[in-house]
């Protein structure tokens, strides 16, 4: 089936694969097969950007694979919150090892069906942002390079919120975190820190490496099965609005997905190979300012008064988004 | 088949003979040998139907046996020293999920000052975290005790670590006979897993669990130690009658019948002390040994049994619990709550110092006559010590202890060389 590109103004929200497409063209979430592998009931908070990359991202690796995943789980908010036992909200096998080893206990669930010749079966990695950029990162990478037979999905929230809400070398320039508090002269993350590990992926030559956003359900859905298809290591990282980490309305998760992809700091592409393959170009781009102002974790660039200083190198840093990865 | 090889291939061709399923391997002195005989094994084709895989630490070697085992297969990895620190968080783990992965540790010491000599300092810091442990006295233990591991944590969902002293016994070439594929396969049956990732019946595994349901969890780790108290006889007595050697157990006993000095060690060391204790026989003294081979579980009735009418007990150990002692003497008092009898904790080896059968003489007959402290340290230079003490009272900023020892005997030896 050829992807085809279909936008839906009326809804406000891009939402796609209602009645308006026939069933071949809907998305894996509007299918009445569909798994339902991260079920109803868990304990995310409202608005929870991680709960709905994951419900999307499993729901299109399950119908790609027939049925037939392993999900291994990094500690972090989506472990807890779906499995308070005695509930598990996993309809899938699904394992918890630690915070820091969901690539390489992954790696090791691929040998064993390797050794046992169970071809059928696909095994999924997935983590937040902490337990992929940080912690596991040296797990992750040894997966990238052996190119075990694994996809990894990072959930990135820009924090660890799990935890309540610390830096993570995901954390962008500026944000107040609970360790990177909006105080004294430069409030917030230090700039010139923090790691682009979907690049770092591309650097270890695996055959596909996608970022991906809860603003764009269908194309994560895409991208989840491209991915399903391709044997190897493959990396997909998906943003994630946490309306509890970044002070934003639970309602609006959606559309601060959206403005972060819109304004460029957020760049969705596609990579083959260390290549980039595809790339989003920005529909209604905004400035980061939109952005930003949704968000508290960021109020302190607003009042008591404006700093144009920092809203400015922000800015930069989308606009070079934009020139490096061609997306005007 | 008997052979003349190194401790290391030895264990790698017993490991193999067990059809494991999923190797991980990084290279840490002196385990090393053990997966590089593997990984041939495996690329030659020697042993099939196995996924050998080179990671990028211990903390990755075990985690993805961890993976491999909760799919269903049969996992085997080794480590040492810094390398099961490494992997502690992993090493907790494994035990608590219950699954039955074996391990080879090479017995070396932990830094700093760091050491690739043998001592206990690296299986004994991880002596609670819910493994069995079984320590080698030869190398054709070890060769046998990984056969007999397998089936004991399968049997129990509970991983095993064996314990081989580092260089010792793992770079010692000696005779061993590799027993055949068909008796290993007789004895050890395949592995069939009592939780697995299976697409056909979706479980999680590794759920959060609260103080409602912890505890029991924990305990029932315990419990698990406990049946291997009985288990771990039974199978050496199965081993023994299948392979026609005596190969693991929770204790030995060598001449201890009428002893009234019981030398407890662990490991390798075994073999010199009862060297030691052969002569001092000779000479008429009442003396015996009693080997510790599993340590997790601690054999607190098989120890009570094997000291009770000893006089007085000498606790040999490689490991110092820095701050109190010994780790070993503290099982050994617990076996024997209510008994009264002297019992002395001896620090030895550590960092791979040589444990001579001269010092084990000396240390053994001042037992005899009562000489020995509550707890001693064999072979210490005290004149070294004592010099860096008064080294470093000189001055605040003396600078790092273990370079200016190693300065002080240097100029010490060339001294003696001019002299």
């Amino acid at each position: 089936m050829t992807l085809q590109s279909v936008k839906f103004y009326q809804t406000g929200t891009f939402t796609v694969g209602n009645r308006l497409l026939d069933d071949a063209q809907r998305s894996v979430q509007a299918n009445m097969r569909r798994t339902n592998s991260l079920n109803s009931g868990h304990r995310a908070c409202q608005g929870c950007g991680e709960a709905l990359g994951a419900r999307y991202a499993i729901d299109a690796a399950m119908q790609a694979a027939a049925g037939r995943v392993v999900a291994v789980n990094a500690t972090g908010c989506l472990e807890v919150f779906s499995t308070p036992y005695p509930e598990t909200s996993w309809q899938i096998p699904w394992m918890h090892s630690l915070f820091g080893n969901a690539p390489a206990v992954a790696a090791g669930v691929a040998a064993a069906l390797k050794v046992k010749g169970r071809t059928d079966v696909k095994v999924i990695a997935q983590g937040g942002d902490g337990g992929t950029t940080d912690i596991g990162f040296g797990c992750l990478s040894g997966m990238f390079e052996r190119n075990d037979d694994v996809l990894y999905v990072c959930y990135d929230n820009e924090a660890y919120m799990n935890t309540g809400v610390q830096r993570s070398s995901a954390t962008p320039p500026a944000a107040r975190t609970a360790t990177t508090m909006a105080v004294g002269e430069h409030p917030g993350n230090v700039f010139g820190t923090g790691k682009n590990v979907p690049l770092i992926a591309m650097a270890h030559h695996i055959p596909y490496v996608a970022t991906a956003s809860v603003a764009n359900l269908r194309d994560l859905e895409a991208k989840i099965t491209t991915a399903m298809g391709i044997a190897g290591s493959r990396y997909v990282h998906v943003h994630v609005p946490c309306p509890l980490g970044w002070g934003s309305d639970p309602a609006d998760t959606i559309k601060v997905a959206r403005m972060a992809v819109e304004s460029g700091l957020f760049p969705l592409f596609e990579a083959r190979f260390g290549e980039v393959t595809s790339r989003y170009t920005l529909r209604r781009p905004v400035t980061v300012e939109a952005y930003l102002m949704l968000q508290k974790r960021f109020a302190h660039l607003f009042t008591p008064r404006r700093d144009e200083a920092t809203l400015a190198a922000i800015q930069e840093t989308a606009d070079r988004n934009v020139r490096t990865f061609g997306l005007a | 088949m008997l052979k003349q090889i190194e401790g290391s291939r030895a264990i790698a061709e017993a490991v193999a003979l067990c059809r494991p399923e999923v190797i991980c391997a990084y290279p840490i002195t002196p385990q090393t040998h053990i997966v590089e005989g593997l990984g041939e094994m495996v690329k030659s084709g020697a042993l099939t139907r196995c996924e050998f895989i080179n990671v990028e630490s211990e903390f990755a070697a075990l985690s993805v046996a961890i993976g491999a085992s909760a799919a269903g297969a049969r996992s085997y990895t080794a480590t040492a020293s810094q390398g099961i620190l490494f992997m502690a968080e992993a090493v907790y783990n494994a035990a608590g999920l219950g699954l039955p992965i074996v391990m080879t540790i090479g017995n070396r010491a932990i830094g700093a000052p760091i050491n690739i000599w043998n001592d206990h300092s690296d299986s004994m810091a991880l002596r609670d975290a819910g493994w069995i442990q079984l320590y080698a006295e030869t190398n054709q233990e070890a060769a046998d005790l990984h056969i007999q591991a397998f089936k004991l944590a399968e049997a129990l969902s509970c991983p095993v670590m064996v314990c081989v002293d580092g260089f010792i016994l793992t770079h010692a070439v000696e005779r061993i006979d590799v027993p055949t594929q068909a008796d290993v396969d007789a004895y050890l049956p395949p592995f069939e897993p009592v939780q697995i990732l299976d697409v056909d019946d979706p479980v999680s595994i590794g759920a959060m669990v609260g103080p409602e349901a912890f505890f029991e969890v924990r305990y029932l780790q315990h419990h698990k130690q406990e049946r291997a108290l009985e288990m771990i006889p039974a199978l050496a007595a199965e081993f023994e009658a299948r392979f026609g050697r005596v190969a693991g157990g929770l204790v030995r006993t060598y001449r201890t019948d009428d002893a009234e000095t019981i030398v407890v060690a662990l490991g390798s060391l075994n073999g010199t002390v009862k060297d030691v204790v052969d002569a001092m026989r000779d000479k008429g003294d009442r003396i015996g040994v009693l080997t510790l081979c599993s340590f997790r579980p601690f054999p607190l009735a098989a120890v009570r049994a094997a000291l009770a009418n000893a006089k007085r007990v000498v606790v040999l150990e490689k490991s110092l619990a820095v701050g109190l002692g010994g780790m070993v003497s503290d099982g050994v008092r617990k076996a024997l709550s209510g008994i009264v009898l002297a019992g002395h904790t001896v620090i030895c080896g550590l960092g791979g110092r040589a444990i001579t059968r001269a010092s084990l003489t000396n240390l053994f007959q001042r037992a005899q006559r009562n000489e020995l402290g509550v707890l001693e340290f064999l072979d210490l230079n005290h004149a070294v010590v004592d010099r860096e003490l008064a080294r470093l009272a000189q001055a605040r900023r003396a600078g790092p202890t273990a370079e200016a020892i190693l300065r002080g005997l240097a100029s010490a030896a060339a001294g003696a060389r001019s002299a």
